[in-house]
């Protein structure tokens, strides 16, 4: 058996992940517990300048400083405030919206420190440029953790300047000058005036040393932790385009793209001339591939009037594929080929700790059981779209995009051109997921411009959609563990078979990316985690909460295996293994405080009423997760009907991600992980035969209902650790929270999901 | 290719040479420049197309144009009243804050507008009867449940506002 010491580069895909890293994230190093807080000093300002009549004009670039304690793939932060007369106080955004609420949290950071009025505050969404920005992406729950910071330093040292220059004016001490709700107050004398009306006078100030910038106290917040509705809401509710599908040019074409619908087969011929006889049809053209499977596939591209047009033309369109190359995956395939591995040695040690076999003592119980996920798709609402124009040897996109930054240049190596002739606009996005952090389509989009010299919006079906997608990775782990009568957990070892492109390395998330930090890898004595590969060739992504999604159903279903096998109370049984072991401070920001774990999942307990009776065939589960630096408890209230009607009532949260930033925002996306969670273990299943995708459409991947969503209460544990992502943690402990109560409420345990395949029926 | 007038959020709109099968939906978008009113599926599973059709809550994907004929057409863009004053449901998404990304709801009110317009006064069974072909691809359920709640207070407190 070959020992490999951490996972190598899997594909180009390892690029995305190093972005959305949570260890980057915090800019904390392996070995360092402390948060690098980017340096705000007067060298840092990019440009300061007071413009007559326009107000104060601040654009931050800490960059400099991010850099001397980062590396230079590590993220760097603009932020960008402009105080008009009127009182306004404009705000860049500088990270895409797909529903996370980031276009309202980071804004919120900045105007606490300001003490602006909430009210006075107008939220633009920044340009892309990441020379002025930094990082510029929506992933891995990093947005307020690697900006909290930095934004908070950017605010409070423009108020420092707007008290600096009411000071001036009124000739009196600084320090006897104050802010509150965008004025600068004297209160000795009374005398108030508006930002609005300090902008000029503000300019001249110098930026402060970052020492003389007093951050406030947590308990002095007056946005921070509120709930704020988000800024695009009324624009939502009346229709407004704010989507990238929304998006229209002058003279602007509708244009469809026929891929091979075995990943990997290429054009070799087409029916052009009859498609192009169509009505409205204007060009029906093959494009090559550029041979980056992120940026451009080979296909064939349809461009007409209307979307509706392009839509007809496309049901006409008849391709032949050369698919020598293509994928042959077959779903039903690749299990025969896992239940035939896990019988034998694993390929790779991915951690062991302790002696695995010879761990059994006389006393402990051993079981082993044989846990199967599947594919997904990632399924946002608004399809993969974008609106493209090339023109002059420049190319301009507007882009429902999550790494609009890295769509700079992506398009720039897809069209040939240098990425300082590429303009990327960042629109709203319905929906993310982590689909959109791939930019195939944006990149699409352009190349059709560039051959037609034309304005032209690409527009997916929803069939190219789902077909075309690169999916969560399904998988299987053939895990054995030993319980002593006491509960204590004695060995455990997790053969994971998964997927592999090159018969090497795992597919991007088909293995935990810091094996030695997954739970519970350092709470039990005796531990392996090992894994083999199987070859495929369907497209693999990072789907919200990325391994995480998979990892915990299967650890923390088995975890209550271990319970049931010792006849112990599961809270009890957990709290024991993760309270008995040392409970030593994080080292890292993905390394698990035993303390954090170990509130959040009493005060689950303590919120859902664990241990109380219920009446036959309803049952509580329990289940804990720790990832993206967040702890998350779970329980899920589940009835059982004879026929396997399973009706979730009710589903407790407790989270703990340090201060929350916006308690509307942060409980929504708990709400919503919750209802994702149970989507995504229900019905969804992606397989596929003969290298092409099965599913096609809603009518055979369905949704979550609203019949079917059960009630959600969410509860924070605000802590003074610094503030990490809520849009995915709270996702991971409802699956297998979901499988233990059905356990509790029928004896059935769940090995297999989708639900349905176990015979399941979610009502 | 025929050529229709449609009656569009109280305007008489004139479309010229369409296909008859041109689902409702692309002549709102692309005809018209309606968009608030979105594609998701293209086969009336998802509901993100929601508008309605004398009234009653239809899937503009899926509905021919050819078929529209003398029928009103009323989309999330015509559901404030004249001069703006927003419907008590899109007062209530706001002040919930129920959108995530925000896609869905358009449909997701016009379904709960047709509900409240015909019963004003619902039950959460109800709710979720009206609203059960409307997907959420973010979750937003619980709040899209309150929502409807609150507008539905509003509303009965105003004896109704059509």
């Amino acid at each position: 058996m070959k020992e490999i010491a951490s996972t190598p580069k899997a594909s180009v895909f390892e690029e995305i992940l190093d972005e959305i890293d949570p260890i980057i994230a915090h800019g904390i190093s392996e070995n360092s517990s402390a948060m690098i807080s980017p340096d705000i000093n007067r060298r840092s300002f990019l440009k300061l300048w007071g413009a007559g009549g326009l107000g104060l004009l601040l654009v931050f670039n800490l960059s400099e400083a991010s850099k001397a304690a980062r590396s230079n793939t590590l993220s760097e932060l603009n932020a960008y405030i402009r105080i008009s007369i009127d009182g306004k106080v404009a705000i860049y955004s500088k990270n895409p919206e797909v529903g996370q609420g980031i276009k309202t949290s980071l804004p919120m950071i900045i105007a606490e420190e300001l003490d602006a009025d909430w009210r006075d505050v107008v939220v633009e969404q920044s340009p892309i440029d990441e020379s002025i920005f930094g990082r510029q992406n929506a992933g891995g729950s990093r947005s307020v953790a690697t900006n909290y910071d930095a934004l908070r330093y950017a605010g409070a040292a423009a108020r420092y300047m707007l008290r600096a220059a009411a000071a001036k004016i009124w000739n009196v001490p600084l320090g006897e000058c104050s802010t509150e709700l965008g004025h600068v107050i004297h209160a000795k004398t009374g005398r108030r005036i508006p930002y609005g009306q300090l902008g000029d006078k503000a300019a001249t100030i110098p930026v402060p040393e970052k020492n003389k910038i007093r951050l406030k106290k947590r308990k002095n917040f007056k946005l921070l932790g509120k709930r704020i509705t988000g800024v695009d809401n009324y624009a939502l509710v009346t229709g407004q385009p704010l989507f990238g599908i929304d998006q229209t040019l002058p003279d602007m074409l509708y244009a469809v793209y026929e891929k091979c619908p075995a990943i990997g087969g290429c054009v070799k011929n087409a029916n052009y001339d009859e498609v192009l006889k169509l009505p409205d049809v204007k060009h029906v053209f093959p494009l090559e591939g550029n041979g980056h499977p992120l940026e451009l596939s080979n296909g064939v591209a349809i461009v007409a009037t209307s979307t509706w047009a392009a839509f007809r033309a496309k049901e006409k369109l008849k391709v032949e594929w050369d698919e020598s190359d293509a994928s042959k995956d077959d779903w039903f395939e690749l299990i025969e080929q896992a239940r035939l591995l896990k019988a034998q040695p694993a390929q790779h040690t991915l951690y062991q700790t302790g002696a695995v076999e010879e761990a059994v003592s006389d006393t402990a119980k051993s079981i082993q059981a044989f846990y199967t996920h599947h594919f997904i798709a990632h399924a946002t609402l608004e399809p993969q779209n974008c609106t493209a124009w090339y023109r002059n040897d420049r190319v301009e996109v507007w882009a429902p995009t999550q790494s609009p930054g890295r769509a700079v240049n992506n398009i720039a190596h897809t069209v040939g051109l240098d990425a300082s002739k590429v303009v990327v606009n960042q629109t709203r996005a319905g929906g993310g997921f982590g689909r959109r952090l791939v930019n195939d389509s944006v990149c699409e989009a352009a190349a059709i411009s560039k051959y037609i010299n034309a304005p032209v919006k690409l527009q997916w079906s929803r069939e190219d959609d789902m077909m075309h997608d690169f999916y969560r990775v399904g998988g299987f782990h053939a895990v054995k563990g030993s319980v002593d009568p006491d509960g204590r957990v004695t060995r455990w070892g997790d053969h994971l078979i998964t997927f592999s492109e090159d018969g090497e390395k795992s597919v991007i998330a088909g293995v935990p990316r810091r094996p030695k930090e997954e739970f519970p890898a350092s709470f039990i004595e005796n531990f392996q985690l090992t894994q083999s590969l199987i070859p495929l060739k369907t497209r693999c992504g990072l789907w919200r909460a990325p391994n995480s999604n998979t990892h915990a159903w299967v650890v923390q279903s088995f975890l209550h295996e271990l319970s049931t096998t010792a006849g112990v109370d599961h809270l009890e049984f957990l709290l024991e293994m993760i309270g008995t072991a040392e409970r030593r401070g994080a080292q890292n920001a993905n390394s698990l405080n035993a303390e954090r774990a170990v509130d959040v999942i009493q005060m689950a307990a303590l919120k859902a009423g664990w241990g109380r009776t219920l009446p036959k065939g309803r049952g509580l589960g329990l289940a804990f997760h720790f990832s993206h630096g967040g702890y998350f408890a779970e329980v899920a209230e589940v009835s059982v009907s004879e026929t396997k009607d399973v009706k979730v009532h009710h589903v407790t949260v407790v989270g703990d991600v340090g201060p929350i930033i916006n308690l509307s925002g942060a409980e929504n996306q708990c709400q919503g992980s919750v209802i994702d969670g149970l989507s995504a273990m229900f019905e969804q299943e992606i397989t596929m035969k003969q290298g092409r995708v099965e599913q096609k459409n809603f009518d055979t991947y369905s949704l979550l209902r609203i019949s079917q969503a059960p009630s959600v209460d969410v509860h924070f544990i605000q802590s003074d650790n610094p503030p990490t992502g809520a849009g995915e943690p709270a996702l991971t402990p409802l699956a297998p929270a979901v499988c233990n109560a059905i356990y509790s409420a029928s004896g059935h345990r769940v090995r297999t999901l989708p639900l349905v395949k176990e015979g399941f029926n979610v009502i | 290719m025929p050529d229709y007038m449609l009656d569009v959020n109280g305007k008489r709109h004139f479309v010229e040479e369409v296909e008859e099968e041109t689902p409702l939906l692309w002549v709102l978008r692309d005809a018209l420049g309606l968009v608030g009113t979105k594609y998701g599926c293209g086969i009336a599973a998802c509901g993100a197309c929601t508008m309605h059709i004398d009234g009653i809550a239809a899937r503009s994907c899926s509905f021919p144009v050819s078929a529209v004929g003398d029928q009103k057409i009323m989309t999330i863009e015509g559901l404030a009243a004249e001069g703006g004053a927003l419907h008590p449901l899109q007062k209530a998404w706001i002040e919930k804050d129920v959108a995530q990304c925000g896609y869905c709801q358009a449909g997701q009110i016009m379904s709960a507008a047709a509900l409240l317009a015909e019963n004003p006064d619902p039950s959460d069974e109800e709710i979720d009867n009206a609203l059960e072909g409307n997907y959420c691809r973010c979750g937003t359920y619980n709040r899209i449940r309150a929502a409807v709640r609150v507008a539905a207070n509003t509303y009965n407190k105003r004896g109704g506002i059509e």
